[in-house]
């Protein structure tokens, strides 16, 4: 799994963090979400689709090995 | 025959149909909306894109090619005008019947307009992408805006008017700015926050007629005195779009009454800022309007479909922009009557406070403090 942060889009919203600490932070001025990894290991998987799903900015793109989103 | 039906192709509608999919719903999903545009978010709306900085194309909440792999069919500018629940059968105007097996409403809200200014030259309302695009195009050769209503929608129409440039009066008859979201203390301060970046905050004040000449708006007859105007904003809330609902049966009360499942009646949901559920934890009925709420529920909603039977019961989640603050609020602020700061300093716009009703945290707070906020969220207690 390829995880990508489409940082302009991101508000700060911090669900991703609550799904997923493993795998996002966030700044701390500002709340921007960091990406910790961009590869997460496959016990991450579930959590990371839970943040892409619930981030209320679209802001997360998840790509599966093979490419397509 | 779609196996799920959801109307209203927006948020909450697709975040519905899309958890569908992302849990491994088979059957056919049918989306449909009465916007031309494809699905797009609307948060931007008051800030990136009416300051120009985000173009249109932005604000879409799913890119074609993802949208396309969903396997949703997605049926654009079509209005639902009725529902027959014993059929179980949307009509769309036009006349065609669509059979469904679940159906979702997620049809939003519609502004609330005021009678003497509605449908004036140069008076405007912002919910959609086209409304947004009407107002920018008249604020471009505009001087003095003013902003009727002083939510979180006025407020931060006022704020990008003042980054456009623009002489911003902002009016409301309610004592502060945003008091039902966040209080009176945190209200004066957004209240000072607006003056001090130059906006002529009238709280207290009743906007009572338009003055016109030419047929279009030069002056709002407030209860302070005239003021002037070249565009005048209408954000004085909005109501649930149910009108399409009337004869169906179902339960309307300021939105789809349903229960601690987001149901309305067998076979049908409703989602998003539409939609009244009982809230198991707070013990009460709420509808929120928020963003997250919209994709959080939609996510509850298709669990509920396929068969979870699980109670919704969400923390209350929104932000604002406004000039550069962000805030962020978790929890239900109305009804609290302390403010304590738990950490930074509101001098500095930067702090974490929490709003507390007979000893009990109801909700925290953050101006600029993202990462403080969603830590303090914790503190918040179940009403019990
Ligand atoms: C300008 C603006 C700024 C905002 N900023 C923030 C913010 O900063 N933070 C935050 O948390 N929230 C914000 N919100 C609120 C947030 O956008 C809403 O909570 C969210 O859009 C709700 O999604 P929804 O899908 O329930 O409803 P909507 O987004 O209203 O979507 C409903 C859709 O259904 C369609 N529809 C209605 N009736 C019918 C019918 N009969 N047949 C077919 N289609 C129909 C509508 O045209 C619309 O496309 C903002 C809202 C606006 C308008
Ligand atoms: S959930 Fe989305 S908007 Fe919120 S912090 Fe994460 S990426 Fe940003």
């Amino acid at each position: 799994m390829q995880v990508e942060i489409d940082e302009p889009r991101c508000v700060a919203a911090g669900h991703c963090v609550v799904a997923a600490p493993e795998v996002f932070d966030q700044r701390d001025d500002d709340g921007v979400v960091v990406l910790l990894d961009a590869n997460p290991p496959d016990d991450e998987h579930e959590h990371v689709r839970e943040a892409a799903l619930l981030c209320p900015a679209a802001a997360i793109i998840v790509r599966d090995r093979g490419g397509a989103p | 025959m779609s196996d799920v039906l959801v109307v209203g192709a927006s948020a909450a509608g697709l975040a519905t149909a899309e958890s569908l999919r992302r849990r491994g719903f088979t059957g056919s999903i049918r989306l449909i909306g009465d916007e031309v545009h494809q699905p797009y978010d609307r948060p931007p709306l008051s800030k990136k894109v009416l300051s120009g900085v985000w173009g249109a194309d932005q604000t879409a909440l799913r890119a074609p090619a993802d949208l396309a792999a969903l396997d949703i069919d997605l049926v654009l500018s079509s209005r639902a005008v009725s529902v027959d629940v014993r059929r179980q059968e949307v009509v769309v105007s036009g006349g065609r019947r669509l059979p469904y097996g679940d159906l979702v409403i997620a049809t939003g809200l519609a502004p609330r307009r005021l009678g003497a200014f509605d449908g004036l030259a140069g008076t405007h309302v912002l919910r959609t992408l086209d409304d947004v695009e009407r107002l920018r195009a008249e604020l471009a050769a505009a001087e003095r805006l003013i902003v009727l209503g002083a939510g979180v929608l006025g407020c931060e129409i006022a704020a990008t008017g003042r980054q456009l440039g623009l002489g911003v009066t902002v009016v409301d008859p309610a004592p502060v700015p945003m008091g039902a979201q966040v209080g009176p203390e945190i209200g004066e301060m957004l209240a000072g926050l607006h003056r001090a970046n130059g906006v002529e905050v009238l709280t207290g004040t009743k906007a009572e007629a338009p003055v016109v000449s030419n047929g279009r708006i030069t002056e709002v007859l407030t209860s302070a005195g005239l003021v002037a105007a070249d565009v005048v904003v209408v954000a004085v809330g909005s109501t649930p779009a149910t009108d399409w609902l009337e004869d169906s049966g179902l339960i309307l009360d300021d939105g789809v009454v349903c229960d601690s499942r987001c149901r309305a009646a067998d076979n049908i949901y409703a989602v998003g800022d539409v939609a009244r559920w009982w809230h198991e934890r707070q013990a009460r009925s709420v509808r929120l309007e928020n963003r997250t709420n919209a994709t959080e529920q939609g996510l509850a909603v298709a669990d509920n479909i396929m068969g979870a039977n699980k109670p919704y019961v969400p923390v209350p989640y929104f932000w604002t922009d406004q000039y550069d603050i962000r805030m962020q609020v978790f929890g239900d602020l109305s009804g609290a009557h302390t403010i304590r700061v738990l950490e930074g300093d509101p001098a500095t716009r930067k702090f974490v406070a929490a709003a507390e009703s007979g000893g009990r945290v109801v909700g925290v707070i953050g101006w600029n403090s993202a990462r403080g906020v969603r830590k303090a969220r914790e503190l918040i207690a179940d009403r019990d």
